[in-house]
């Protein structure tokens, strides 16, 4: 979708600000909201893909003014709340209302190792050869899904190289929406500076992308 | 989401603050009576990344580089059972590509959609570089990005950005500072710092100065 996540480019956010000697989390909530985001992913049951556009998936003034682990605590809730996991009465009483809904697994302490140590590899099997090779020029789609795609706004309609070749990944524009895994080629694409700000820009600046088969045409 | 924002909830706004922190414990709350969260689960997921993941692995993984030519042919080669060889491996690293830096070319990485980071090897993603600032500039803006962090590279360097639109993740192989001829692997990590393998910054020069 076309929301206030899809950054590349944009202008106005002014500069980075680095924090010297930066702790790994900013109080205790965070370290709770972190947890709890990570430990939810196995009761829960949904992939990557859903939690990353339940985190989008608001309006631009509420992704804008939220802090990141802020981002992540609604989009938990949401994934949780459509799912019938809890209600909006018992995260307002901090107590649970009604029986809980039957899950799969707990993650338990002596699990976590294993399970991060597994993570989620996203490679499968391919089922057709690669259409594109190293070298290809390539031109991105022009799509502008109202539900989740990872082809950015800077990139589409312009014209890249093929660097890379990954092996076929999980789609997650299908995969977000519980509609399979529709494993797909995955390339990385360069692209001139130029060819994406205009002959203005900085001709030593190449950017890539990784992008999914089904996000490009012949150029 | 800014890091301005960040900073903003901590020093001025104690009371969104604090309704923040309310509403995680009780969320939290809600989740154990439920059943559906083991509260000593939570506790070894901070320790594990406050404690045990985090740049100190890059930083070993680009000393060993540098030091020995075969194994920095096979992480630039296939970076994922590279990695793995010296322990590192899992959750938001699933698959890794190193990006060389040399004295022509410079790799930074970014994920302008949301905050891909090579967990394994760096540790959490710091603010910056899941602020709006970072993931808006680095790709249209990389030299100006890179001032920002006190770096100036030659006119004529390339610079590659590395938009981490997938679950392929990146981590930058900085250039091994001279004056660091027969150093020990652990000597030399100590100069690798976690912006130097995002290529936000450099190796630190022998003496402290980066």
């Amino acid at each position: 979708m076309d929301g206030a996540q899809d950054m590349g480019g944009v202008k106005g956010f002014g500069p980075v600000q680095p924090e010297p000697n930066e702790p790994i989390f900013h109080g205790e909530w965070e370290r709770r909201a972190f947890a709890l985001t990570l430990a939810m992913g196995r009761p829960g049951g949904w992939n990557i893909d859903m939690s990353r556009f339940a985190r989008e998936n608001r309006p631009h003034d509420d992704y804008l003014s939220k802090s990141y682990y802020q981002i992540w605590l609604a989009g938990l809730e949401k994934l949780m709340l459509e799912r019938g996991l809890i209600s909006e009465d018992e995260i307002a009483r901090g107590h649970s209302l009604d029986p809980p809904k039957p899950v799969k697994a707990v993650l338990s302490s002596s699990d976590v190792g294993a399970m991060l140590h597994r993570g989620g590899p996203t490679e499968r099997d391919p089922l057709q050869p690669a259409r594109y090779g190293i070298g290809d020029r390539v031109r991105m789609k022009n799509i502008n899904p109202p539900t989740h795609t990872r082809l950015p706004r800077y990139v589409r309609g312009r014209v890249g190289t093929i660097e890379l070749l990954h092996g076929a990944h999980v789609f997650p524009d299908t995969n977000s929406l519980g509609q399979g895994e529709d494993p797909q080629w995955l390339y990385t694409v360069r692209f001139d500076g130029t060819e994406l700000w205009g002959a203005e820009a900085d001709p030593t600046t190449k950017v890539s992308v990784d992008a999914w088969e089904s996000y490009l045409e012949p150029a | 989401m800014s890091g301005h924002d960040h900073d903003h909830h901590h020093d001025h706004d104690h009371s969104e603050l604090s309704e923040t922190e309310l509403r995680v414990r009780a969320l939290e709350t809600l989740l154990t009576e439920k059943g559906y969260v083991d509260p000593a689960a939570l506790d070894v997921l901070i320790e594990t990344y406050e404690k045990k993941v985090g740049p100190r692995n890059g930083a070993r993984v680009v000393a060993k580089a540098w030091v020995d030519p075969e194994y920095r042919k096979r992480l630039l080669a296939d970076g994922t059972p590279a990695i793995a060889e010296i322990g590192y491996a899992g959750r938001q690293g699933e698959h890794v590509v190193a990006l060389e830096n040399t004295p022509t070319t410079h790799n930074m990485v970014v994920c302008t959609l949301c905050s891909c980071y090579p967990w394994p090897v760096l540790g959490l993603p710091p603010v910056w570089y899941k602020s709006a600032p970072y993931r808006s500039r680095a790709v249209s803006d990389p030299r100006g990005v890179l001032r920002d962090f006190g770096v100036e590279l030659p006119k004529d360097t390339e610079i590659r950005i590395w938009d981490s639109t997938a679950e392929i993740r990146y981590i930058v192989l900085p250039m091994r500072p001279a004056g660091t001829e027969g150093w020990s692997e652990e000597k030399l990590a100590d100069l690798v710092t976690r912006d130097s393998m995002i290529g936000t910054g450099l190796a630190k020069k022998p003496g402290g100065a980066t």
